[in-house]
């Protein structure tokens, strides 16, 4: 046997970038010690993690690390969507930090160092062949953010929040890692590729206790990291008390890497007779549960936070429908798992205009506020808030946020085609429940304001920082680019 | 590009430039003459829809039951089987045309007045981009292309209600947008339930079943049924029309009760019954039982209302009842007082909506207790109300008339102990109509003037004049020709009841 194995380099290119990103972040900041260029050096290191990952994956899939037909590293398409639009998150999140940054809120050097460690864990997550490169990946993705999510210095808030994060994250962490053994232990095999075949060959292995509690525990442990219902406590709590960006970095590329785990499983390893009817249950429950919270916030952030778990359960829908054997024929499978890393995309790029918007229509390093010290914004800053306001209407599903309109088809047509009405039902009806709150958040950007202004901060009218401008028209082109052109993330994710 | 596609892409994409066009102009008042240019420009590039295009003349069998006048069909989205597929028949072409129309009308009025709240130019954009969506749903041949423009009007309209209307507009604004995307969603649904099915969202393949399953076409219609019963709106689903027109500007009621309802009644005359014959045969009676119910409690609660504006809002409920009681019969004769009702509940409502408006803004109320006299005070005005009221109630050789009476003529038609029994309780609302509309005629014009209207000067405005006369005159001229709208719509009707007939 040859112990010595070929590594194949161009695959590992974006893991490598991304990794060096965060080296030459902290050497810069020992050595040069100015934030402007360690700031400068995570963006460069990112954008170029984001190029690499397009231009790996234009190619045909590479695979390493193989054992047989095995592979614990495989760079396709997927990969090279995940890794390029993390990638391309983590930009626009340092983007958004540059205010706080500059306030003197956070440490520079740190900062950008774990979030260029974050991205690297989630450059790796898409390309994960394994169960255990899937589960360090998810770690690299989120421990750093435990710390992140304290950073701000002098909050209450925010260490509560970053220790609440900590102890579920930790707990899920558990699950997983107890899922993944039970399925070791079970089958001998941790490549994902090979579980699944061995599972599909063998339905006695299926039928076994032992493989219903595997499945269960790696689902509930995955649960928890997209903070679907009812693992989704910590959610709400972390992302208000955590810095403005890092809420944005939360709620999309943590998220996005916590779906992606966990459809990676659910396409790859388990068997779908086994997650479709949990998978459903939890989509009706998240998305329901979501929006019916978010009803009744008042604090922007909680409300983005509750909607974003509201949202996760539109993300998993389309799986759901694998709980019926009409949704488990190939062609409807892979319909499925296209829609819900397309819902995926949208949803990112439209969250991110809208914690843009927020960001940029709120005093430099504040937090969100509540959703009345938003009223009468877009007299002071019309442009800033139609941006805001059109990724609010997008994350609706409504014209003209067409984006989201189109997320909101693509998932329903799934449904539709995996013999899911019921399910299709539900996401319609979630989707009123959703304009609700989504409308009154808009709406009180155009209310006018109130005469006696309680609030000076939310009165006043707020210089922006340019970056933070930048990075809104960029989120809010892509928005509207998708929306035209939605194509081209339906091709992707069918890849 | 054949002159008939220039002009369908016209008549979108104007209103659309002119949108962005009157955002782009900073003056408030030259803003507002770019956007009723737009709309005048758009008015032009719809009416010549109705030239050409037309080789054929009764319906044959084997034919595709759609044959548009002019189509435009080009790619957008194939991973959701969406097509830019527009085109217009008969069917559409009178709807388009009253669409532009009465836009433009909103728009010269707002050259002359604004409501309180926002600025004008604002409001003009909106208003133009209210247009494009109504104008695409009428002109769309794609399921999915029709869902997206359906969507497209929601919230601009939630916003004109919102940032212009009346005291209570928020909560008003908020309920029809819930009510609406409640409607809206449930047509998602029903739309990729049919295309799941059929493998193609094309509305000309589609029409006449296109082989679909007897369950998938009950499906479907009940959920495509339903999402227009919300925008008709069919009782009990209309509770959401009262509050909004009430409390929407003059030109947003204008627009919501001259087109925008229409939405719904084409939406179910087109797709629903286009898509799932068969699902609509099975739904008929009830269509029917509801339809007339609507229009029995829509005049009752006429009867019993206080307030102009809310009493003209539910007499649509009324008059949208005798549409939906047209289509429910299936039958040629049904279909065509459908549309010729539609046409006309636009035109006269519309009208009415102008003069309630009008009253309101003169005398700062209105409530019918604190109105009488008009005829004294303002002798014109009470003329044109008394006018529009009595082509609302169906007088013959008014607009109002021919849908109502060809409705009831429909169900009678049918026959059988349910239909014989609806065509007459019809008749009987028609008969209630006249009542509440004369009640509101006694209350406002007749009497000595009121303290509220005793101050009211006599003299119309200019743009007033300008926004009422072309719709009093096409209430005559559809009263007296209704060949106007029924001769463009005979041949499509007919090629649509062909595929419909078991």
């Amino acid at each position: 046997m040859n112990v010595v194995q070929s590594v194949d380099s161009v695959a590992l290119l974006p893991a490598y970038l991304a990794a060096g990103t965060a080296v030459l972040v902290l050497i810069t900041d020992l050595l040069v010690a100015r934030p402007r260029a360690t700031i400068a050096v995570a963006a460069l290191g990112a954008l170029g993690t984001a190029v690499a990952s397009a231009l790996v994956g234009a190619g045909a899939e590479r695979r390493t690390f193989c054992v047989g037909a095995d592979c614990s590293w495989i760079f396709g398409g997927r990969a090279a969507l995940v890794g390029a639009v993390v990638a391309l998150l983590t930009l626009g999140v340092l983007g958004l930090s540059v205010p706080a940054l500059r306030a003197g809120r956070s440490p520079v050097g740190e900062y950008a160092f774990l979030l260029a460690c974050s991205m690297t864990g989630g450059v790796v997550l898409g390309a994960a062949g394994d169960l255990i490169t899937l589960i360090v990946a998810l770690e690299t993705l989120t421990l750093p953010l435990y710390v992140l999510v304290g950073l701000r210095r002098g909050s209450l808030a925010s260490a509560e929040a970053a220790l609440t994060f900590f102890v579920v994250s930790v707990v899920a962490t558990t699950l997983t890692l107890l899922g993944a053994a039970l399925l070791y232990a079970v089958t001998g095999g941790l490549h994902l590729d090979r579980l699944g075949g061995l599972l599909a060959e063998q339905p006695e292995l299926r039928d076994l206790p032992l493989t219903s509690a595997a499945v269960a525990v790696l689902l509930v442990g995955l649960a928890f990291k997209v903070a679907a219902v009812p693992f989704h406590a910590w959610a709400p709590a972390t992302y208000d008390g955590a810095p403005l960006p890092v809420a944005a970095y939360l709620s999309t590329a943590s998220k996005l890497g916590g779906l992606i785990a966990l459809l990676a499983v659910v396409q790859r390893a388990l068997p779908a007779d086994q997650t479709g009817p949990v998978l459903a249950v939890l989509a009706v429950l998240t998305m329901t549960v979501g929006n019916l919270v978010a009803l009744r916030q008042r604090r922007t952030v909680r409300l983005l936070a509750w909607s974003s778990v509201a949202q996760a359960g539109y993300i998993l829908a389309p799986l759901g429908a694998l709980a019926l054997a009409v949704g488990r024929t190939d062609e409807a499978r892979s319909a499925a798992y296209a829609a819900a890393v397309a819902y995926a995309v949208f949803f990112v790029v439209l969250e991110l205009a809208a914690f843009a918007g927020l960001t940029a229509l709120r005093p430099a390093g504040a937090d969100g506020g509540t959703v009345d010290d938003l009223r009468g914004a877009a007299r002071r800053h019309p442009w800033r808030a139609a941006a805001f306001g059109l990724a609010l209407v997008g994350l609706a599903g409504l014209p003209p946020g067409l984006a989201g309109l189109f997320a909101k088809v693509t998932v329903v047509r799934a449904l539709l085609d995996g013999g899911a009405a019921w399910l299709a039902l539900v996401v319609a009806l979630n989707a009123v429940i959703g304009l609700a709150y989504y409308l009154r958040v808009a709406a009180a950007l155009w209310a006018p304001t109130p005469l006696a202004a309680p609030n000076v901060g939310g009165a006043a009218a707020v210089p922006v920082v340019g970056v933070v401008a930048v990075v809104l028209a960029v989120a809010t082109v892509a928005a509207v680019v998708l929306g035209v052109a939605p194509q081209l993330v339906l091709d992707l994710a069918g890849r | 590009m054949s002159v008939g596609q220039g002009l369908l892409v016209a008549v979108l994409a104007l209103p659309a430039l002119g949108a962005v066009a009157v955002a782009a102009t900073p003056r408030d008042r030259a803003a507002r003459l770019v956007g009723t240019i737009a709309a005048a420009l758009t008015l032009l590039a719809a009416v010549p829809l109705v030239f050409g295009g037309r080789g054929w003349v009764a319906w044959s069998a084997g034919a595709p039951a759609v044959l548009p006048w002019h189509q435009l069909d080009l790619p957008w989205v194939p991973g959701l089987e969406l097509r830019f597929h527009l085109g217009v028949d008969g069917i559409s072409w009178p709807l388009v045309v009253l669409t532009a129309l009465l836009t433009l009308l909103c728009c010269a009025y707002t050259m002359w007045r604004v409501p309180g709240g926002g600025s004008g130019r604002a409001l003009v954009a909106l208003l133009l981009v209210v247009e494009v969506g109504i104008l695409g749903t009428f002109l769309a041949l794609d399921l999915v292309l029709f869902f997206l423009f359906f969507e497209v009007v929601l919230l601009p309209m939630y916003a004109i209600i919102a940032g212009w209307g009346g005291a209570d507009r928020r909560r008003a604004a908020r309920k029809f947008a819930l009510y609406t995307l409640f409607g809206s969603v449930l047509l998602l649904v029903g739309v990729y339930v049919v295309v799941a099915a059929a493998g193609t969202a094309d509305l000309v393949t589609l029409t006449g079943g296109a082989g679909l399953s007897r369950g998938t076409q009950l499906a479907a219609f009940t959920l495509l049924a339903l999402a227009f019963a919300v925008k008709s709106p069919l009782w009990p689903l209309h509770s959401w029309l009262p509050d909004a027109h009430t409390q929407a500007p003059t030109v947003g009621s204008v627009v919501l009760a001259g087109v925008l309802l229409k939405m719904g009644t084409y939406g179910l005359i087109r797709v629903a019954v286009g898509v799932a014959p068969e699902g609509a045969r099975w739904a008929a009676p009830v269509l029917g039982v509801l339809a007339v119910a609507a229009i029995l409690i829509g005049s009752l609660v006429c009867l019993a209302q206080s307030d102009v504006k809310r009493l003209i809002a539910y007499s649509s409920v009324g008059h949208m009842g005798f549409v939906l009681l047209g289509v429910a019969t299936l039958t040629a004769t049904g279909i065509q007082a459908a549309l010729i009702g539609n046409v006309a509940h636009g035109v006269i409502t519309g009208l009415l909506f102008f003069l309630a408006g009008a009253v309101k803004d003169r005398t700062g109320t209105g409530a019918l207790a604190e109105l009488s006299g008009l005829r004294e005070t303002a002798p014109r005005l009470a003329g044109l109300l008394a006018f529009a009221a009595i082509a609302s109630l169906g007088l013959p050789g008014l607009a109002g008339f021919w849908g109502e009476a060809f409705a009831v003529v429909a169900a009678l038609q049918v026959g059988g102990p349910l239909w014989t029994t609806l065509g007459v309780l019809a008749a009987i609302g028609g008969a209630l109509t006249a009542a509440y509309f004369l009640r509101l005629l006694r209350q406002v014009t007749h009497n000595r003037p009121s303290p509220a209207v005793g101050q009211v000067g006599a003299g119309l405005a200019g743009a007033e004049l300008t926004a009422w006369v072309p719709l009093v005159l096409l209430a005559l001229a559809i009263g007296l020709a209704p060949t106007l709208v029924l001769g463009v719509a005979e041949a499509p009707v007919d090629a649509l009841i062909g595929v419909v007939k078991p």
